[in-house]
């Protein structure tokens, strides 16, 4: 850790750093308290009727598969497109990594919206869904693809900036040397940024359990079928329910709060085999 | 080593003895493909099945008009409280020391890995006329919760993360020694401060706000619990859509969103464009 600058505004630090604490303290830290201080309102039992329900337990399955089906696939993509943008040179490249980083600015909801406008029940694909006999809006097909989108750029966004960097040299190397494609992805390529796309499936992972306007939208809320955690969440603090919104909640609140702690890790442990941006 | 000139002949990849080219580009392309531009596609051609009188009618009723100016006001508002505080607080993570500061600098990302649908239920539970904060403001007659207030609150929330992570990397380079010669030539704490340190950060400072904006303009999640919902009031855009979609109308929630989105990459465009500005002014 380099050594702390003195600051050009002497006497300010305490101001500077309360403020800033303060701030953080309410906006982040109090709505997380406030998650488990609701959790627990009517004690460890009110807590625990909250999975008592087979729905939430259905829940947490079909979130589990929804990031099973997504998260590996846009890892796949990850790679894929870090080795296609970083090893060659070729015509189009910017469109491409700005096609990559697009779903970061399109709203969930429309992330959510597109999916619709092919397959919904009007789409442009639904004459031949239905010769097909075939559903995807408010079946897990829907919520998969909703969550594809959304977390489409995750993986590719660690892997460009750290493989632009490394540089293609080892693999040059390897090639000289007469290794074959695979050797050169498994002994070299995959090992130097396996950190790397660590850190980028527990961000994409992160938030594909997390999604809910993408989901909302082609799930239709079918409870035990299509109610993924967060959309269970809603239904049951729309019905009022709030004790058991808030503990289902808190499952959510603690996948966040280990991926935040694995990240930090990541940051501190292997901040040279990161992208620069990523160290701390 | 001579190298002889060739004569260059125009092609769209430059060769390499790497293997793998076709096979990755080619599934890059087909993943795109399917994933992003052919449900794209949909959006940008749907809308003009109403013809572009129809388009136009939709877009501007006044219920679409009040959800999408309010999503862009409140984004915009948003962003403005986020790129100061988040400036202040990248400020004390990369220029002082204090205990208990990696835990600090880790619960920035919070934002980030918190789901926003737990976020919305925390933060209408917290600013409810009922909840711990909701209820002081209450009394002196300020309602958060089911109001606009409560969509800034939640957007600033959303949106804490970008500045201060695009900010931080750029203090930690800000050279020192142009700082320190500052000093020695007399400038006042401030004086550095505006002079120096401002015009540095200032591109980051611009496309983390941007970030922070884009993030806001379509967050759903975390807003619609605590906005209220009232059409004309309190009605964001992303809601709308969902509204219009459950009644059926495809075109019509297919403009909205086509309108949020050409907004939002005009806003973001003219944000780079100001960056590039600067970064450019910066290097003269």
């Amino acid at each position: 850790m380099s050594a702390v600058r003195r600051s050009p505004v002497r006497g300010a630090a305490p101001f500077i750093i309360g403020i800033g604490l303060l701030w953080l303290a309410v906006i982040v830290l109090l709505p997380l308290g406030m998650v488990f201080a609701e959790a627990f309102r009517k004690g460890v039992e009110g807590f625990l009727k909250a999975f008592d329900e087979p729905d939430a337990w259905a829940a947490v399955r079909l979130t589990l598969l929804v990031a099973a089906i997504s998260v590996p696939l846009n890892a796949l993509f990850g790679l894929a497109a870090a080795w296609c943008v970083t090893r060659y040179e070729f015509r189009g490249k910017a469109l491409l990594t700005t096609l990559i980083d697009l779903p970061f600015s399109i709203s969930p909801v429309i992330s959510g919206l597109v999916w619709v406008l092919l397959f919904g029940s009007a789409g442009w694909f639904a004459p031949l869904l239905d010769a097909l006999g075939i559903r995807i809006i408010f079946t897990v097909t829907g919520l998969v693809l909703a969550t594809i989108l959304v977390t489409l750029p995750f993986v590719a966004r660690e892997l460009i900036p750290l493989m632009q960097q490394q540089g293609a040299d080892e693999e040059l190397a390897a090639v000289t040397l007469g290794a074959g494609p695979w050797a050169i992805f498994s002994k070299i390529t995959l090992p130097n940024v396996r950190w790397a796309l660590l850190y980028g499936v527990l961000l994409c992972n992160a938030r594909a359990m997390g999604e809910f306007g993408a989901v909302s939208v082609v799930s239709g809320h079918i409870r035990g079928l299509t109610n993924t955690l967060p959309l269970h969440v809603e239904i049951l603090y729309n019905e009022y329910d709030f004790v058991g919104a808030f503990a289902t909640a808190t499952v959510l609140a603690g996948l966040a709060l280990i991926t935040l702690l694995i990240k930090s890790l990541l940051e501190w442990r292997f901040a040279d085999e990161l992208a620069a941006t990523r160290r701390h | 080593m001579t190298s002889i000139p060739l004569p260059r002949r125009w092609r769209w990849k430059e060769p390499s003895v790497l293997p793998g080219f076709g096979l990755t580009f080619g599934f890059v392309v087909l993943y795109l493909s399917l994933f992003l531009l052919i449900p794209l596609a949909a959006l940008i051609v749907r809308p003009w099945e109403l013809g572009l009188d129809g388009f136009w009618r939709q877009i501007t009723t006044p219920r679409a008009l009040s959800a999408l100016q309010l999503s862009f006001y409140t984004a915009g508002v948003a962003a403005l409280i986020n790129a100061v505080m988040g400036l202040l607080l990248a400020w004390a993570l990369v220029r002082y020391d204090f205990p208990g500061k990696r835990i600090i600098d880790a619960l920035v990302d919070l934002p980030f890995a918190l789901p926003t649908a737990v976020a919305g239920i925390a933060l209408t539970a917290i600013y409810a006329p009922n909840g711990p904060i909701g209820a002081w403001f209450n009394d002196v007659g300020i309602r958060i919760a089911y109001t606009p207030i409560g969509i800034l609150l939640a957007l600033v929330f959303v949106g804490l993360p970008f500045v201060v992570r695009s900010v931080q990397p750029v203090l930690e380079d800000v050279d020192h020694e142009v700082e320190e010669a500052a000093e020695t030539l007399g400038a006042s704490p401030f004086q550095r401060a505006r002079l120096v340190i401002l015009p540095a950060v200032l591109p980051a400072l611009i496309s983390g706000a941007g970030l922070a904006f884009a993030r806001a303009v379509g967050e759903y999640g975390s807003v619609i619990f605590i906005a209220g919902n009232m059409p004309l009031k309190s009605e964001i855009a992303p809601l709308l859509i969902v509204i219009q979609l459950e009644q059926f109308n495809y075109a019509g929630a297919a403009a909205i969103g086509l309108a949020m989105l050409g907004l939002s990459f005009l806003i973001l465009l003219v944000m780079n464009g100001l960056q590039t500005l600067l970064l450019r002014r910066g290097r003269k």
